[in-house]
Protein backbone atom coordinates (compact mmCIF):
# COMPACT_ATOMS: atom_id res chain seq x y z
CA UNK A 1 0.00 0.00 0.00
CA UNK A 2 2.88 2.32 0.85
CA UNK A 3 4.36 1.89 -2.64
CA UNK A 4 1.10 3.00 -4.28
CA UNK A 5 0.91 6.09 -2.09
CA UNK A 6 4.56 6.86 -2.83
CA UNK A 7 3.85 6.64 -6.55
CA UNK A 8 0.88 8.95 -6.19
CA UNK A 9 2.96 11.37 -4.15
CA UNK A 10 5.72 11.35 -6.76
CA UNK A 11 3.30 11.94 -9.60
CA UNK A 12 1.82 14.80 -7.57
CA UNK A 13 5.15 16.61 -7.18
CA UNK A 14 6.97 15.30 -10.26
CA UNK A 15 9.29 12.31 -9.98
CA UNK A 16 12.35 14.42 -10.70
CA UNK A 17 11.90 16.49 -7.57
CA UNK A 18 14.97 15.51 -5.50
CA UNK A 19 13.42 15.88 -2.05
CA UNK A 20 10.73 13.21 -2.55
CA UNK A 21 12.81 10.31 -1.28
CA UNK A 22 14.11 11.94 1.94
CA UNK A 23 10.82 13.46 3.09
CA UNK A 24 8.67 10.46 2.15
CA UNK A 25 8.90 8.70 5.58
CA UNK A 26 7.65 11.87 7.25
CA UNK A 27 4.79 12.29 4.78
CA UNK A 28 3.84 8.63 5.12
CA UNK A 29 3.84 8.86 8.92
CA UNK A 30 1.67 11.96 8.85
CA UNK A 31 -0.75 10.25 6.45
CA UNK A 32 -1.01 7.30 8.83
CA UNK A 33 -1.45 9.52 11.88
CA UNK A 34 -4.23 11.50 10.20
CA UNK A 35 -6.02 8.38 9.01
CA UNK A 36 -6.00 6.96 12.55
CA UNK A 37 -6.66 10.12 14.55
CA UNK A 38 -9.37 11.62 12.34
CA UNK A 39 -11.87 8.82 13.09
CA UNK A 40 -10.75 8.70 16.72
CA UNK A 41 -11.29 12.42 17.23
CA UNK A 42 -14.64 12.24 15.46
CA UNK A 43 -15.62 9.41 17.80
CA UNK A 44 -14.41 11.43 20.78
CA UNK A 45 -16.60 14.33 19.66
CA UNK A 46 -19.69 12.16 19.31
CA UNK A 47 -19.20 9.96 22.37
CA UNK A 48 -20.53 12.64 24.78
CA UNK A 49 -23.61 12.93 22.58
CA UNK A 50 -24.20 9.19 22.73
CA UNK A 51 -23.49 9.21 26.44
CA UNK A 52 -26.16 11.84 26.99
CA UNK A 53 -28.59 9.95 24.76
CA UNK A 54 -27.97 6.55 26.35
CA UNK A 55 -28.15 7.84 29.90
CA UNK A 56 -31.26 9.85 29.06
CA UNK A 57 -32.93 6.73 27.62
CA UNK A 58 -32.11 4.81 30.78
CA UNK A 59 -33.63 7.69 32.77
CA UNK A 60 -36.78 7.45 30.60
CA UNK A 61 -35.93 10.82 29.02
CA UNK A 62 -35.02 11.50 25.38
CA UNK A 63 -31.81 13.48 25.75
CA UNK A 64 -30.48 16.17 23.39
CA UNK A 65 -32.88 16.61 20.46
CA UNK A 66 -32.89 20.32 19.65
CA UNK A 67 -29.72 20.98 17.62
CA UNK A 68 -30.08 19.34 14.23
CA UNK A 69 -32.02 16.13 13.51
CA UNK A 70 -32.24 14.08 16.74
CA UNK A 71 -29.74 16.50 18.28
CA UNK A 72 -26.93 15.21 16.09
CA UNK A 73 -25.30 18.64 15.81
CA UNK A 74 -25.13 19.02 19.60
CA UNK A 75 -21.38 18.20 19.83
CA UNK A 76 -20.63 20.88 17.24
CA UNK A 77 -22.71 23.42 19.14
CA UNK A 78 -20.94 22.48 22.39
CA UNK A 79 -17.52 22.72 20.77
CA UNK A 80 -18.30 26.13 19.27
CA UNK A 81 -19.57 27.38 22.61
CA UNK A 82 -16.41 26.24 24.40
CA UNK A 83 -14.14 27.58 21.67
CA UNK A 84 -15.60 31.05 21.96
CA UNK A 85 -15.27 31.13 25.74
CA UNK A 86 -12.29 32.71 27.37
CA UNK A 87 -9.58 30.50 28.86
CA UNK A 88 -9.25 32.18 32.24
CA UNK A 89 -5.87 31.71 33.88
CA UNK A 90 -6.03 32.36 37.62
CA UNK A 91 -3.66 35.12 38.75
CA UNK A 92 -1.67 32.92 41.07
CA UNK A 93 -1.63 29.88 38.79
CA UNK A 94 1.63 28.63 37.35
CA UNK A 95 0.92 29.70 33.80
CA UNK A 96 3.11 27.34 31.78
CA UNK A 97 2.08 24.26 33.73
CA UNK A 98 -1.54 25.41 33.75
CA UNK A 99 -1.58 25.30 29.95
CA UNK A 100 0.49 22.14 29.81
CA UNK A 101 -1.87 20.17 32.09
CA UNK A 102 -4.79 19.57 29.72
CA UNK A 103 -2.41 18.95 26.81
CA UNK A 104 -0.57 16.32 28.83
CA UNK A 105 -3.93 14.79 29.59
CA UNK A 106 -5.06 14.46 25.99
CA UNK A 107 -1.79 13.67 24.22
CA UNK A 108 -1.12 10.21 25.73
CA UNK A 109 -4.65 9.08 24.94
CA UNK A 110 -4.01 9.87 21.26
CA UNK A 111 -0.37 8.77 21.09
CA UNK A 112 -1.23 5.30 22.36
CA UNK A 113 -3.21 4.60 19.18
CA UNK A 114 0.09 4.11 17.34
CA UNK A 115 0.34 0.48 18.44
CA UNK A 116 -3.34 -0.49 18.23
CA UNK A 117 -3.72 -3.01 15.40
CA UNK A 118 -6.93 -2.63 13.38
CA UNK A 119 -6.55 -5.63 11.14
CA UNK A 120 -3.87 -8.10 10.08
CA UNK A 121 -0.90 -5.85 9.30
CA UNK A 122 -3.02 -2.72 9.61
CA UNK A 123 -1.09 -1.07 12.43
CA UNK A 124 1.01 2.07 12.43
CA UNK A 125 3.86 0.80 14.62
CA UNK A 126 4.00 -2.99 14.77
CA UNK A 127 6.49 -3.01 17.65
CA UNK A 128 7.19 -6.12 19.69
CA UNK A 129 6.88 -4.23 22.99
CA UNK A 130 3.40 -2.97 22.14
CA UNK A 131 1.88 -3.87 25.50
CA UNK A 132 4.69 -2.12 27.36
CA UNK A 133 4.28 0.94 25.15
CA UNK A 134 0.54 0.99 25.81
CA UNK A 135 1.03 0.72 29.58
CA UNK A 136 3.79 3.32 29.62
CA UNK A 137 1.86 5.84 27.56
CA UNK A 138 -1.40 5.39 29.43
CA UNK A 139 0.51 5.95 32.69
CA UNK A 140 1.62 9.33 31.37
CA UNK A 141 -2.00 10.51 31.48
CA UNK A 142 -1.63 10.85 35.26
CA UNK A 143 0.83 13.70 34.73
CA UNK A 144 -1.78 15.79 32.98
CA UNK A 145 -4.02 15.52 36.02
CA UNK A 146 -1.42 16.10 38.70
CA UNK A 147 0.13 19.00 36.77
CA UNK A 148 -3.20 20.74 36.22
CA UNK A 149 -4.21 20.21 39.85
CA UNK A 150 -0.90 21.61 41.07
CA UNK A 151 -0.71 24.51 38.62
CA UNK A 152 -4.23 25.73 39.44
CA UNK A 153 -3.00 26.82 42.87
CA UNK A 154 -6.36 25.94 44.40
CA UNK A 155 -6.84 23.51 47.26
CA UNK A 156 -9.92 21.94 45.68
CA UNK A 157 -8.17 21.35 42.39
CA UNK A 158 -5.21 19.93 44.25
CA UNK A 159 -7.37 17.61 46.36
CA UNK A 160 -9.10 16.38 43.22
CA UNK A 161 -5.78 15.83 41.50
CA UNK A 162 -4.47 13.85 44.48
CA UNK A 163 -7.55 11.66 44.45
CA UNK A 164 -7.36 11.09 40.72
CA UNK A 165 -3.66 10.35 40.77
CA UNK A 166 -3.81 7.89 43.63
CA UNK A 167 -6.74 6.14 42.00
CA UNK A 168 -5.16 5.92 38.55
CA UNK A 169 -1.84 4.71 39.88
CA UNK A 170 -3.56 2.02 41.97
CA UNK A 171 -5.67 0.71 39.16
CA UNK A 172 -2.82 0.73 36.68
CA UNK A 173 -1.21 -1.97 38.82
CA UNK A 174 -4.27 -4.19 38.57
CA UNK A 175 -4.43 -3.57 34.82
CA UNK A 176 -0.76 -4.45 34.44
CA UNK A 177 -1.19 -7.61 36.48
CA UNK A 178 -4.21 -8.65 34.43
CA UNK A 179 -2.15 -8.09 31.30
CA UNK A 180 0.62 -10.32 32.66
CA UNK A 181 -1.83 -13.23 32.49
CA UNK A 182 -2.66 -12.28 28.91
CA UNK A 183 1.05 -12.18 28.06
CA UNK A 184 1.58 -15.59 29.64
CA UNK A 185 -1.05 -17.25 27.49
CA UNK A 186 -0.20 -15.42 24.25
CA UNK A 187 3.58 -15.58 24.74
CA UNK A 188 4.09 -12.19 23.12
CA UNK A 189 4.09 -8.47 23.85
CA UNK A 190 3.07 -7.68 20.28
CA UNK A 191 -0.58 -6.68 20.08
CA UNK A 192 -1.07 -8.22 16.63
CA UNK A 193 0.36 -11.50 17.92
CA UNK A 194 -1.92 -11.37 20.96
CA UNK A 195 -4.95 -11.03 18.69
CA UNK A 196 -3.70 -13.73 16.34
CA UNK A 197 -3.13 -16.04 19.31
CA UNK A 198 -6.80 -15.71 20.25
CA UNK A 199 -7.81 -17.03 16.85
CA UNK A 200 -6.29 -20.45 17.58
CA UNK A 201 -7.74 -23.18 19.74
CA UNK A 202 -10.27 -25.97 19.94
CA UNK A 203 -13.35 -23.74 19.60
CA UNK A 204 -11.82 -21.66 16.82
CA UNK A 205 -11.30 -24.86 14.83
CA UNK A 206 -14.96 -25.70 15.39
CA UNK A 207 -15.95 -22.31 13.96
CA UNK A 208 -16.90 -20.82 17.33
CA UNK A 209 -14.06 -18.31 17.52
CA UNK A 210 -15.63 -16.20 20.27
CA UNK A 211 -15.18 -19.06 22.75
CA UNK A 212 -11.45 -19.17 22.02
CA UNK A 213 -10.90 -15.53 22.86
CA UNK A 214 -9.16 -14.69 26.13
CA UNK A 215 -12.30 -13.50 27.88
CA UNK A 216 -13.54 -17.03 28.58
CA UNK A 217 -10.46 -18.80 29.98
CA UNK A 218 -9.34 -15.58 31.67
CA UNK A 219 -12.81 -14.44 32.73
CA UNK A 220 -11.75 -13.04 36.15
CA UNK A 221 -8.93 -11.11 34.49
CA UNK A 222 -11.36 -9.82 31.86
CA UNK A 223 -13.60 -8.44 34.59
CA UNK A 224 -10.63 -7.03 36.52
CA UNK A 225 -9.27 -5.35 33.40
CA UNK A 226 -12.65 -3.93 32.39
CA UNK A 227 -13.46 -2.58 35.86
CA UNK A 228 -9.92 -1.25 36.31
CA UNK A 229 -10.31 0.42 32.95
CA UNK A 230 -13.43 2.18 34.18
CA UNK A 231 -11.56 3.28 37.31
CA UNK A 232 -8.50 4.24 35.28
CA UNK A 233 -10.51 6.66 33.16
CA UNK A 234 -12.15 8.11 36.30
CA UNK A 235 -15.60 7.20 35.06
CA UNK A 236 -18.70 6.52 37.10
CA UNK A 237 -18.94 4.69 39.50
CA UNK A 238 -15.30 5.59 40.22
CA UNK A 239 -15.65 9.30 39.45
CA UNK A 240 -14.80 10.63 42.90
CA UNK A 241 -12.48 13.05 41.11
CA UNK A 242 -15.43 15.12 40.03
CA UNK A 243 -17.93 14.09 42.69
CA UNK A 244 -20.38 16.99 42.48
CA UNK A 245 -21.35 16.72 46.12
CA UNK A 246 -17.75 16.76 47.31
CA UNK A 247 -15.25 18.66 45.18
CA UNK A 248 -17.19 19.70 42.06
CA UNK A 249 -14.87 19.11 39.10
CA UNK A 250 -11.68 18.13 40.93
CA UNK A 251 -8.54 19.09 39.05
CA UNK A 252 -10.57 20.82 36.31
CA UNK A 253 -12.32 23.22 38.66
CA UNK A 254 -10.25 26.29 37.67
CA UNK A 255 -10.36 25.62 33.94
CA UNK A 256 -12.70 27.19 31.41
CA UNK A 257 -13.25 27.31 27.68
CA UNK A 258 -11.24 25.06 25.42
CA UNK A 259 -8.76 24.12 28.18
CA UNK A 260 -11.69 22.61 30.07
CA UNK A 261 -12.90 20.94 26.90
CA UNK A 262 -9.49 19.28 26.49
CA UNK A 263 -10.05 17.43 29.78
CA UNK A 264 -13.33 16.15 28.44
CA UNK A 265 -11.74 15.11 25.17
CA UNK A 266 -9.01 13.34 27.15
CA UNK A 267 -11.56 11.49 29.24
CA UNK A 268 -13.47 10.27 26.20
CA UNK A 269 -10.31 9.51 24.22
CA UNK A 270 -9.15 7.42 27.17
CA UNK A 271 -12.48 5.62 27.25
CA UNK A 272 -12.17 4.70 23.59
CA UNK A 273 -8.57 3.64 24.09
CA UNK A 274 -9.44 1.41 27.05
CA UNK A 275 -12.30 -0.09 25.05
CA UNK A 276 -9.90 -0.81 22.21
CA UNK A 277 -7.44 -2.39 24.66
CA UNK A 278 -10.18 -4.59 26.16
CA UNK A 279 -11.26 -5.62 22.66
CA UNK A 280 -7.72 -6.52 21.65
CA UNK A 281 -6.57 -8.26 24.82
CA UNK A 282 -9.74 -10.16 25.68
CA UNK A 283 -12.27 -10.00 22.86
CA UNK A 284 -10.16 -11.05 19.91
CA UNK A 285 -9.62 -7.68 18.25
CA UNK A 286 -10.63 -7.86 14.60
CA UNK A 287 -11.41 -11.60 14.69
CA UNK A 288 -14.86 -12.71 13.68
CA UNK A 289 -16.87 -14.40 16.47
CA UNK A 290 -18.03 -17.22 14.20
CA UNK A 291 -16.20 -19.14 11.51
CA UNK A 292 -18.46 -18.40 8.54
CA UNK A 293 -18.11 -14.60 8.77
CA UNK A 294 -14.90 -12.92 7.57
CA UNK A 295 -12.52 -11.18 9.98
CA UNK A 296 -12.10 -7.44 9.63
CA UNK A 297 -11.77 -4.04 11.16
CA UNK A 298 -15.55 -3.74 11.51
CA UNK A 299 -15.46 -6.42 14.22
CA UNK A 300 -12.97 -4.33 16.19
CA UNK A 301 -15.21 -1.27 15.80
CA UNK A 302 -18.24 -3.28 16.91
CA UNK A 303 -16.41 -4.60 19.97
CA UNK A 304 -15.17 -1.13 20.92
CA UNK A 305 -18.72 0.18 20.60
CA UNK A 306 -20.09 -2.55 22.85
CA UNK A 307 -17.50 -1.85 25.54
CA UNK A 308 -18.20 1.88 25.27
CA UNK A 309 -21.89 1.18 25.70
CA UNK A 310 -21.00 -0.76 28.84
CA UNK A 311 -19.14 2.31 30.14
CA UNK A 312 -22.27 4.42 29.65
CA UNK A 313 -24.47 1.68 31.08
CA UNK A 314 -22.34 1.56 34.22
CA UNK A 315 -22.68 5.28 34.62
CA UNK A 316 -26.46 5.11 34.37
CA UNK A 317 -26.68 2.20 36.82
CA UNK A 318 -24.30 2.50 39.73
CA UNK A 319 -23.95 4.99 42.57
CA UNK A 320 -20.52 6.47 43.21
CA UNK A 321 -18.02 4.51 45.30
CA UNK A 322 -16.68 6.00 48.49
CA UNK A 323 -12.99 6.83 48.15
CA UNK A 324 -11.70 4.28 50.66
CA UNK A 325 -13.86 1.64 49.00
CA UNK A 326 -12.22 2.39 45.67
CA UNK A 327 -8.80 1.93 47.20
CA UNK A 328 -9.94 -1.25 48.94
CA UNK A 329 -11.26 -2.69 45.69
CA UNK A 330 -8.02 -1.95 43.85
CA UNK A 331 -5.53 -3.09 46.43
CA UNK A 332 -7.32 -5.73 48.47
CA UNK A 333 -9.54 -7.40 45.88
CA UNK A 334 -8.18 -6.97 42.36
CA UNK A 335 -4.49 -7.24 43.11
CA UNK A 336 -4.71 -10.52 45.12
CA UNK A 337 -7.12 -11.86 42.50
CA UNK A 338 -4.58 -11.11 39.77
CA UNK A 339 -1.76 -12.79 41.69
CA UNK A 340 -3.96 -15.82 42.29
CA UNK A 341 -4.91 -16.04 38.64
CA UNK A 342 -1.28 -15.72 37.53
CA UNK A 343 -0.53 -18.81 39.62
CA UNK A 344 -3.64 -20.64 38.42
CA UNK A 345 -2.94 -19.97 34.75
CA UNK A 346 0.77 -20.70 35.21
CA UNK A 347 -0.07 -24.08 36.71
CA UNK A 348 -2.69 -24.75 34.05
CA UNK A 349 -0.15 -24.05 31.30
CA UNK A 350 2.27 -26.59 32.76
CA UNK A 351 -0.30 -29.39 32.89
CA UNK A 352 -1.17 -31.54 29.85
CA UNK A 353 -4.61 -29.86 29.90
CA UNK A 354 -3.12 -26.57 28.72
CA UNK A 355 -5.11 -25.02 25.88
CA UNK A 356 -2.31 -22.62 24.88
CA UNK A 357 0.39 -24.43 22.92
CA UNK B 1 -23.80 -19.52 55.73
CA UNK B 2 -25.09 -16.04 55.02
CA UNK B 3 -21.47 -14.85 54.84
CA UNK B 4 -20.74 -17.44 52.15
CA UNK B 5 -23.82 -16.41 50.17
CA UNK B 6 -22.83 -12.77 50.42
CA UNK B 7 -19.28 -13.59 49.34
CA UNK B 8 -20.49 -15.49 46.28
CA UNK B 9 -22.93 -12.69 45.47
CA UNK B 10 -20.22 -10.04 45.56
CA UNK B 11 -17.64 -12.22 43.81
CA UNK B 12 -19.88 -12.80 40.82
CA UNK B 13 -21.21 -9.20 40.89
CA UNK B 14 -24.76 -10.57 41.00
CA UNK B 15 -26.31 -7.42 42.41
CA UNK B 16 -24.47 -5.23 39.93
CA UNK B 17 -25.87 -7.32 37.08
CA UNK B 18 -29.35 -6.99 38.59
CA UNK B 19 -28.96 -3.22 38.64
CA UNK B 20 -27.77 -3.21 35.06
CA UNK B 21 -30.71 -5.38 34.04
CA UNK B 22 -33.05 -2.79 35.53
CA UNK B 23 -31.47 0.17 33.74
CA UNK B 24 -31.23 -1.97 30.62
CA UNK B 25 -35.00 -2.55 30.73
CA UNK B 26 -35.66 1.16 31.13
CA UNK B 27 -33.48 1.81 28.08
CA UNK B 28 -36.33 0.43 26.01
CA UNK B 29 -39.14 1.89 28.08
CA UNK B 30 -41.49 4.50 26.60
CA UNK B 31 -40.03 7.95 27.15
CA UNK B 32 -42.11 10.36 29.19
CA UNK B 33 -40.40 13.64 28.30
CA UNK B 34 -42.78 16.49 27.48
CA UNK B 35 -41.16 18.58 24.75
CA UNK B 36 -42.21 21.81 26.38
CA UNK B 37 -42.60 24.54 23.79
CA UNK B 38 -44.25 22.09 21.39
CA UNK B 39 -46.16 20.04 23.93
CA UNK B 40 -47.69 21.18 27.19
CA UNK B 41 -49.04 19.34 30.17
CA UNK B 42 -52.68 20.03 31.14
CA UNK B 43 -53.22 22.84 33.65
CA UNK B 44 -55.57 22.73 36.60
CA UNK B 45 -58.10 25.53 37.12
CA UNK B 46 -56.43 26.33 40.44
CA UNK B 47 -53.09 27.03 38.76
CA UNK B 48 -51.33 29.94 40.46
CA UNK B 49 -49.45 31.99 37.91
CA UNK B 50 -49.13 35.67 37.05
CA UNK B 51 -51.31 38.00 39.14
CA UNK B 52 -54.19 40.11 37.88
CA UNK B 53 -56.60 42.67 39.35
CA UNK B 54 -60.19 42.20 38.23
CA UNK B 55 -63.01 44.67 37.53
CA UNK B 56 -66.78 44.46 37.87
CA UNK B 57 -68.77 44.30 34.64
CA UNK B 58 -69.50 48.04 34.91
CA UNK B 59 -65.77 48.75 34.72
CA UNK B 60 -65.25 49.62 38.39
CA UNK B 61 -62.24 48.05 40.12
CA UNK B 62 -63.16 45.31 42.55
CA UNK B 63 -60.36 46.11 44.97
CA UNK B 64 -61.56 48.04 48.05
CA UNK B 65 -58.12 48.63 49.52
CA UNK B 66 -58.81 46.46 52.58
CA UNK B 67 -55.14 45.43 52.60
CA UNK B 68 -55.90 41.84 53.68
CA UNK B 69 -53.68 40.53 50.92
CA UNK B 70 -50.89 42.85 51.97
CA UNK B 71 -51.24 41.59 55.52
CA UNK B 72 -51.39 37.91 54.63
CA UNK B 73 -48.57 37.96 52.07
CA UNK B 74 -45.78 35.84 53.62
CA UNK B 75 -43.16 37.26 51.25
CA UNK B 76 -44.17 40.91 51.84
CA UNK B 77 -44.43 41.29 48.08
CA UNK B 78 -47.56 43.47 48.04
CA UNK B 79 -47.62 47.23 48.73
CA UNK B 80 -50.97 49.04 48.86
CA UNK B 81 -51.91 52.66 49.42
CA UNK B 82 -55.57 53.62 49.71
CA UNK B 83 -57.56 56.75 49.05
CA UNK B 84 -61.16 57.95 48.94
CA UNK B 85 -62.83 58.67 45.65
CA UNK B 86 -66.12 58.54 43.80
CA UNK B 87 -66.69 55.18 42.16
CA UNK B 88 -68.67 54.22 39.05
CA UNK B 89 -71.95 54.15 41.06
CA UNK B 90 -71.45 57.74 42.10
CA UNK B 91 -70.80 56.84 45.72
CA UNK B 92 -67.76 57.81 47.77
CA UNK B 93 -65.72 54.68 48.48
CA UNK B 94 -62.31 53.51 49.47
CA UNK B 95 -60.08 52.53 46.54
CA UNK B 96 -56.39 51.91 45.98
CA UNK B 97 -54.11 54.61 44.69
CA UNK B 98 -51.22 52.18 44.53
CA UNK B 99 -51.12 48.40 44.26
CA UNK B 100 -47.66 46.93 43.58
CA UNK B 101 -46.65 43.30 43.52
CA UNK B 102 -42.94 42.55 43.41
CA UNK B 103 -42.80 39.28 41.48
CA UNK B 104 -39.17 38.78 42.45
CA UNK B 105 -40.40 38.40 46.03
CA UNK B 106 -43.68 36.58 45.34
CA UNK B 107 -43.69 32.87 46.12
CA UNK B 108 -47.00 32.19 44.36
CA UNK B 109 -48.64 30.73 47.45
CA UNK B 110 -52.09 32.04 46.51
CA UNK B 111 -52.82 33.47 49.96
CA UNK B 112 -53.68 36.88 48.46
CA UNK B 113 -56.50 35.51 46.34
CA UNK B 114 -57.76 33.44 49.28
CA UNK B 115 -57.73 36.49 51.54
CA UNK B 116 -59.48 38.76 49.07
CA UNK B 117 -63.14 39.33 50.10
CA UNK B 118 -64.15 40.68 46.66
CA UNK B 119 -62.17 38.36 44.34
CA UNK B 120 -60.13 41.32 43.13
CA UNK B 121 -56.60 39.98 43.20
CA UNK B 122 -56.33 36.60 41.46
CA UNK B 123 -53.56 34.43 40.15
CA UNK B 124 -54.09 33.51 36.51
CA UNK B 125 -53.03 30.45 34.55
CA UNK B 126 -50.29 32.50 32.83
CA UNK B 127 -46.81 31.24 33.65
CA UNK B 128 -44.90 32.14 30.49
CA UNK B 129 -43.76 35.70 31.15
CA UNK B 130 -40.40 37.18 31.76
CA UNK B 131 -38.58 40.36 32.64
CA UNK B 132 -35.33 41.49 31.19
CA UNK B 133 -34.49 43.70 34.16
CA UNK B 134 -35.54 43.54 37.78
CA UNK B 135 -37.87 46.47 37.24
CA UNK B 136 -39.85 44.50 34.67
CA UNK B 137 -40.98 42.14 37.41
CA UNK B 138 -42.35 44.90 39.65
CA UNK B 139 -45.99 44.89 38.60
CA UNK B 140 -47.89 48.11 39.23
CA UNK B 141 -51.65 48.59 39.55
CA UNK B 142 -51.99 49.55 35.88
CA UNK B 143 -50.17 46.41 34.75
CA UNK B 144 -52.20 44.18 37.05
CA UNK B 145 -55.48 45.75 35.87
CA UNK B 146 -54.36 45.30 32.29
CA UNK B 147 -53.72 41.61 33.02
CA UNK B 148 -57.19 41.35 34.49
CA UNK B 149 -58.79 43.00 31.44
CA UNK B 150 -56.88 40.79 29.04
CA UNK B 151 -57.56 37.44 30.73
CA UNK B 152 -60.99 38.15 32.27
CA UNK B 153 -62.78 35.37 30.35
CA UNK B 154 -60.25 32.71 31.40
CA UNK B 155 -60.17 33.98 34.99
CA UNK B 156 -63.95 33.91 35.24
CA UNK B 157 -64.09 30.43 33.73
CA UNK B 158 -61.48 29.03 36.12
CA UNK B 159 -63.17 30.58 39.12
CA UNK B 160 -66.53 29.17 38.07
CA UNK B 161 -64.93 25.72 37.82
CA UNK B 162 -63.43 26.14 41.29
CA UNK B 163 -66.61 27.54 42.88
CA UNK B 164 -68.16 24.15 43.89
CA UNK B 165 -65.13 23.38 46.04
CA UNK B 166 -64.99 26.69 47.92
Amino acid sequence: MEAQFLQFFQSLLGAQWPLVEPIWPLVWAILQIVSILAPVVAAVAYLPYFERKVIAYMHVRIGPNRVGPAGLLQPIADALKLLFKEVIIPTKASKGLYILGPIMGLAPALVAWAVIPFDTGLVMADIDAGVLYLLAISSLGVYGIIISGWASNSKYAFLGAMRATAQMVSYEISMGMALIVVLMVSNSLNLSAIVAGQGRGMFADMGLGFLSWNWLPLLPMFMVFLISGVAETNRAPFDVVEGESEIVAGHMVEYSGMAFALFFLAEYANMILISAAVSIFFLGGWLSPVGFLPDGIWWLIAKISVILFLFLWFRASFPRYRYDQIMRLGWKVFLPLCFLWIVVIGTWMLTPLSIWK
Amino acid sequence: MQAVINFVKSLFLLELFKGMALTGRYFFARKITVQYPDEKTPQGFRFRGLHALRRYPNGEERCISCKLCEAVCPALAITIEGTERTDANGQTSRRTSRYDIDLTKCIFCGFCEEACPVDAIVETHIFEYHGETRGDLLYTKQMLLANGDRYETEIAKNRALDAPYR
